[in-house]
């Protein structure tokens, strides 16, 4: 049967909430019938992956841990998509506030104070939006697309990493292996309860997304943000400028990405190892749709990436999948989010008179 | 530097060129078209993967390299269906196929961790390669031949072919090429059935004949390579075979910065391996200076949705 895609007058609300969910319930069906076709227990898989963190009360700390990152970039990276800007480079600017944060460390190294902790934060958000303005000042002064730049510089800035650890920033006392000395207390960020693996960078993300919610939906900026993304021409006749917007949300989600990187850096890792880039940068895109470019949806679909990092983590000791099996399922996600998405902006009628499955 | 460094140096340069030239070709034909495909590394992986497994089965790597073409065209059609048929964002799609295609690759090659095969090595007799000068022109993998013919072919097809200029025209203005009657959308999936197939066959030089083993991500970011390289040439097929040759010169560079000494051996080895993400920036800065023309066709990464 012949059909074609009409617009819908108004985007269905229905449609755009509706979607996440129905994502998230056709990657466990698909991905069970994928695993087992390649030989896995795909049923088994999924419930491990999907459940077992959920289920599993000492892994609720683990959620919290790897949520928060993503959270923090993702609500960044939502604020440059409404605006049409493209940064995919959230995992080089994350690397670069680690580095921003970690050369606070190495000036510091014999010093003690709460002011050390605060100095890492800022340095890490200055670093990430330090490298975001690269690629917005290429596409404001030379319409460079900031889609390859950014992109470029993930793998640019991560070569930094390996030369520091390689070189200057290594421990003499590593045995040789590119590592930097643990970091001191006062460079770390404190636990929430003694005993937890919980730290400060969760209840940071929920603030972020909060913040960024009440900025995007009542400031200038945010409507700004908005008008820019939707409807260029209009935000020209309104006096808006297009380079101005692309500076801002470069360097609101560049400046993010660090952060996110600084908080794991002086959390999880208290020191920096040539792993430390684990892909948080890219996954958050993944949160970023799921979330509906919404700080509040960001959270959610935070929560449940972690679930499948988590949950993938689990499958690997118990079932002995590879770790970047997760990739299928954050991959399928995605394509079936985009697919959903497509219903909240048109409908499907066939070609014939009659009218298909168009729900409002 | 003697005779036989300098071998070994071209020799090294045409083998890392080879694979970002094949999936840059196949990129190419699809931006042609107006489809901005960002999953080339996804399918180069899936197609590593593939060859690998069916030239390990089998014990041919020409089957090999046809399963990576059939499997890079076939998880290229998960792109298709979702951004030409459903309209869905190209970018977020192409980033999607990436991530899946990492993650499949690396599922189904967990079985073939640690085995190797033959490398799909030679093409001509060895006799013809003995001496170094000739070895420069016979000695290398048939998929280095191939490269170059799928350049020729395929800058005949665009020029000089009425179905190139379809192609072409759907790239530059879909509304028109639709209204004179071709099928918009029916050409978009054929030419990102192509570069599926093309970065198929590139992976697979990754898994049987720069390193005949199977490793996880092994093609290590080239996808994006070959991506900024179709920016590079300005969507022309010869000058794509020069870029791909030149940041091939960069990549080796790395390898061998310590051998050729001078300047080279200065800088560390991460300077050159991030060398041609930097050469990159400064290229699509370099072609934006030139106003004139890009040359990227009119319709790059917008959706068509048929008129009523």
């Amino acid at each position: 049967m012949q059909f074609r895609l009409e617009k819908r007058p108004k985007p269905s609300q229905a449609a755009l909430y509706l979607a996440p969910a129905l994502s998230v319930l056709l990657t466990m069906l698909v991905g069970a019938l994928l695993f087992s076709a390649l030989g896995y227990d795909g049923i088994g898989a999924v419930l491990e992956i999907f459940t077992r963190p959920i289920t599993n009360p000492l892994k609720w700390q683990d959620l919290g841990v790897k949520a928060a990152p993503l959270i923090i970039i993702a609500v960044g990276l939502s604020i440059a998509y409404r605006a049409n800007v493209w940064n995919i480079g959230a995992e080089g600017q994350y690397v670069a506030g680690a580095l921003g944060g970690t050369a606070v460390v190495l000036l510091t190294m014999k010093m003690q104070g709460p002011w050390i902790l605060p100095t890492m934060l800022v340095c890490g958000v200055l670093a990430g939006m330090a490298l975001a303005a690269i690629p917005a000042f290429l596409k404001t002064r030379f319409e460079v697309n900031e889609i390859l730049t950014t992109l470029m510089l993930n793998y640019a800035i991560v070569q930094l990493l390996y030369y520091l650890l390689r070189t200057s920033w290594k421990d003499p006392m590593a045995f040789g292996f590119p590592r930097t000395s643990l970091f001191t207390a006062s460079q770390s960020l404190p636990y929430l309860w003694p005993g937890t693996i919980l730290h400060w960078g969760v209840p940071i993300a929920l603030t972020v997304a909060m913040i960024a919610f009440f900025v995007m939906g009542r400031s200038v900026f945010g409507f700004q943000v908005r008008v820019v993304g939707s409807a260029p021409n209009a935000a020209r006749h309104g006096g808006f400028s297009a380079n101005g917007t692309v500076w801002l949300v470069m360097l609101v989600s560049g400046g993010l990405a660090g952060l996110a990187g600084v908080l794991e850096a002086a959390g999880p890792f208290r020191q920096l190892v040539p792993a430390f880039p684990t892909g948080y940068g890219f996954t958050a895109i993944i949160v970023a749709f799921l979330g509906r470019l919404n700080p509040f949806g960001c959270v959610i679909a935070g929560l449940v990436l972690a679930i499948s990092y988590v949950g993938g983590e689990v499958a690997q000791t118990t079932l002995g999948l590879p770790s970047a099996a997760t990739g299928i399922f954050q991959g399928m996600l995605l394509f079936f989010l985009l697919a959903g998405d497509v219903f909240v902006r048109y409908r499907i009628r066939s070609t014939s008179a009659r009218v298909a499955g168009g729900a409002t | 530097m003697t005779p036989e460094f300098l071998v070994a140096i071209v020799f090294a340069i045409v083998l890392v060129a080879t694979p970002i030239l094949l999936a840059g070709l196949g990129e190419l034909v699809v931006e042609k078209a107006g489809v901005l495909n960002l999953g080339v590394e996804g399918m180069m992986l899936i197609g590593a993967v593939t060859g690998f497994a069916v030239t390990s089965l089998s014990g041919s790597p020409y089957l090999g390299v046809l399963a990576a073409a059939v499997a890079g065209a076939l998880v290229s059609m998960i792109f298709a269906v979702l951004t030409l048929t459903l309209s869905a964002n190209q970018v977020a799609t192409g980033l999607a196929l990436t991530i899946f295609g990492g993650g499949f690759s690396a599922l189904a090659g967990k079985a073939f961790l640690g085995k190797t095969v033959v490398a799909f090595t030679q093409l001509f007799p060895t006799e013809l390669a003995t001496h170094p000068i000739w070895r420069v022109i016979f000695g290398y993998s048939p998929l280095v031949y191939f490269s170059l013919f799928m350049c020729a072919a395929i800058a005949w097809f665009l020029r000089r072919t009425r179905a190139g200029l379809i192609l072409r025209a759907v790239g530059e203005n879909d509304l028109s090429a639709h209204s004179i009657g071709y099928s918009v959308i029916g050409v978009r999936y054929m030419a990102v059935a192509f570069g599926g197939a093309m970065a198929g066959v590139a992976g697979s030089m990754f898994s049987l004949v720069l390193t005949p083993i199977w490793a996880e991500g092994l093609t290590a970011g080239r996808g994006w390579i070959a991506l900024a390289l179709v920016v590079f040439s300005a969507w022309k097929p010869f000058r794509l075979l020069l870029g791909a040759y030149i940041f091939g010169a960069v990549m080796t560079l790395e390898v061998h910065a310590k051998a050729a000494g001078g300047v080279f051996s200065a800088l560390p080895s991460e300077f050159w391996a991030a060398l041609p993400y930097l050469a990159t920036i400064i290229v699509l800065v370099v072609i934006s200076l030139r106003r004139s023309s890009s040359g990227a066709p009119a319709c790059l990464g917008r959706p068509f949705i048929p008129p009523a």
